[in-house]
């Protein structure tokens, strides 16, 4: 009896690592058929023209994504400016100032709730907020909606990255007469920076491939960025578009760009991955 | 200057074992009047009376968790840093009530530096670190901010050591070395009270010494309070002692009458190991 009762737990205890263990190899198959997939289909695209002409109108032989590179730099810019610093102080007031405060948690909950609003939704928000009143897509909307996206994520990075510094630092700042607002600034920021810079990496990465919430706020163009109150190319809807007609030819080209924002959000992950190393050395 | 218990003869108060015996011309710095303190709405302190003599070494000795560091912590109203602490009764500086809610606690804390357990330098050069407390307090030309940088480097015995290499990270330090440089960061901006919460607990057998010695030192210009676990440590580098136990100073005395022929059993067990 015993015996088999042994036997028995040791055959469970072998399935569940098993099937688990595959579940795991699953995902990181997965990861590595779109990497294979997107290099194979996307290099075929990479040359000279690619980087550095326009997306050509149709029936025009040729082109590249040059003012959709310009354009999603632009993007992304404007929303790094508009949603780092507003998740950064909004993260400061959870770790320091509202720490245990009542606004602090209902700041924390809608953080969490903002966090996992689908960006569609998001991007239908900045399109009645700014879309529909300009009457007009542009760079704007598309950054406010982009910084959006970011601001929970940079808010609860910020947030736990400063909770991990210790208290001591905190108290012997204090201890020598500095305000709060100084020791979070001079040393606390200090103490933090590689896990905020992270967590802002990590937010970049996140929005950079984003597509749902510029398809109603600055749309796309196949012309360079000429003003920020104009619908402005980018790569993330150059790909739907493209990907989306007929042609052989746009097709490649949608390629190509996966192929970029695919290996820029690895770029990013995978600095973040060693800058946090890097620390765990000091 | 108010009227002080290293004056009076005891037994005025219901805590009289919270009284030092008359010192002759010991000026008090710092005169303690019924503290009571409370954790949220646990009272961690209870009708905590004593004096500090002015540029001497008191020690404050207990077992752990019997309110030494909470006391401490209330001198230079660091516990504000979190909710739910509050402290009750009169801490008088030079004559002033440091708790009473006009207390400029930035300028308090200039006036009473503090070293924790663990050394924190802050993530600044060794220089920055002492430079810190001084850009807080006060305007000074480059050249001067280095002088006094170089002299609190000094006086914290760690000139010797670092000089020439200032620009190297504080951390980069040994914890000696390190909590030399808290000593140097907290002396910089001349404050008159440095109190020390077991500065030597984190730090190695030859470290410690060197900071004990700076401790004798440091008392000509400075008066020091210190909580220890160690009684031989306060023995060695105290003028006075208060014996905490549960949130009471339960006695409180010149260090050597304290260690030697003790008024209290309960004072005697413990300085002699019996319990705690």
């Amino acid at each position: 009896m015993i015996h088999r009762s042994m036997a028995r737990r040791k055959m469970i205890n072998r399935l569940v690592q098993a099937l688990s263990a595959a579940a795991a190899l699953a995902g990181l198959f997965v990861l590595a058929w779109v990497l294979i997939v997107v290099v194979q289909r996307g290099s075929a695209a990479i040359s000279w023209d690619f980087f550095f002409h326009r997306v050509a109108p149709a029936g025009v032989e040729g082109g590249g994504i040059a003012n959709a590179l310009a354009g999603s730099a632009i993007l992304v810019g404007l929303a790094i400016l508009f949603g780092v610093p507003i998740g950064l102080l909004a993260g400061v007031y959870l770790a320091e100032f509202g720490k245990h405060s009542r606004l602090g948690a209902v700041v924390r909950f809608s953080t969490n709730v903002l966090m996992g609003i689908p960006s569609i939704i998001v991007g239908l928000f900045v399109y009645t907020l700014l879309v529909l009143p300009t009457g007009h897509f542009s760079a704007w909307a598309g950054a406010v909606a982009l910084a959006i996206l970011m601001l929970p994520v940079i808010a609860r990075t910020t947030e736990d990255m400063l909770e991990l510094v210790p208290n001591a630092l905190r108290e012997s700042a204090m201890a020598l007469g500095a305000p709060r607002w100084k020791v979070t600034l001079g040393i606390v920021f200090r103490a933090a920076k590689t896990g905020l810079l992270t967590g802002m990496l990590l937010a970049v990465a996140r929005i950079s491939g984003e597509t749902a919430p510029l398809l109603f706020t600055c749309m796309n163009s196949d012309y360079w960025p000429t003003s920020l109150n104009a619908p402005t190319a980018n790569l993330t809807v150059t790909i739907f578009t493209r990907a989306m007609s007929p042609y052989a030819d746009w097709q490649r080209l949608a390629w190509g760009a996966a192929l970029i924002i695919t290996l820029s959000v690895l770029a990013l992950n995978i600095s973040a991955r060693l800058m946090l190393r890097g620390k765990s050395h000091v | 200057m108010s009227k002080s218990f290293l004056q009076e003869k005891p037994g005025v108060f219901r805590a009289e074992h919270a009284l030092p015996p008359a010192q002759g011309e010991l000026q008090p710095k710092i005169s303690v009047r019924g503290l009571n303190f409370f954790y949220g709405r646990n009272q961690a302190l209870s009708d905590n009376t004593m004096d500090i003599a002015q540029n001497r070494v008191t020690a404050i000795i207990g077992p752990s968790g019997c309110g030494k560091s909470t006391h401490l912590r209330a001198y230079n109203r660091i516990f504000e840093l979190y909710r739910d602490q509050r402290a009750q009764g009169e801490i008088l500086l030079d004559g002033e009530n440091i708790l009473a809610p006009e207390t400029d606690v930035i300028e308090l804390r200039r006036k009473v530096g503090m070293i924790f357990q663990k050394p924190t330098p802050f993530p600044l050069s060794i220089f920055e670190n002492v430079a810190y407390g001084l850009r807080l307090h006060y305007r000074l030309a480059s050249g001067e901010l280095a002088g006094r940088v170089e002299a609190a480097l000094r006086q914290a015995a760690l000139w010797e050591e670092v000089k020439g290499q200032l620009d190297r990270p504080g951390a980069a330090l040994s914890g000696g070395q390190q909590q030399r440089l808290c000593i140097a960061r907290a002396i910089a901006v001349e404050p008159e009270v440095i109190l020390m919460d077991e500065p030597t607990a984190a730090i190695d057998p030859i470290a410690t010494s060197k900071i004990e010695d700076l401790i004798g030192a440091l008392a000509e210009h400075y008066t020091i309070v210190i909580v220890t676990h160690n009684m031989q440590q306060a023995a060695r580098v105290s003028d006075f002692t208060a014996f905490f136990y549960q949130g009471r100073i339960v006695e409180f005395g010149p260090t050597e009458q304290i260690f030697t022929k003790p008024a209290l059993k309960q004072t005697e067990d413990y300085v002699t190991g019996r319990f705690g």
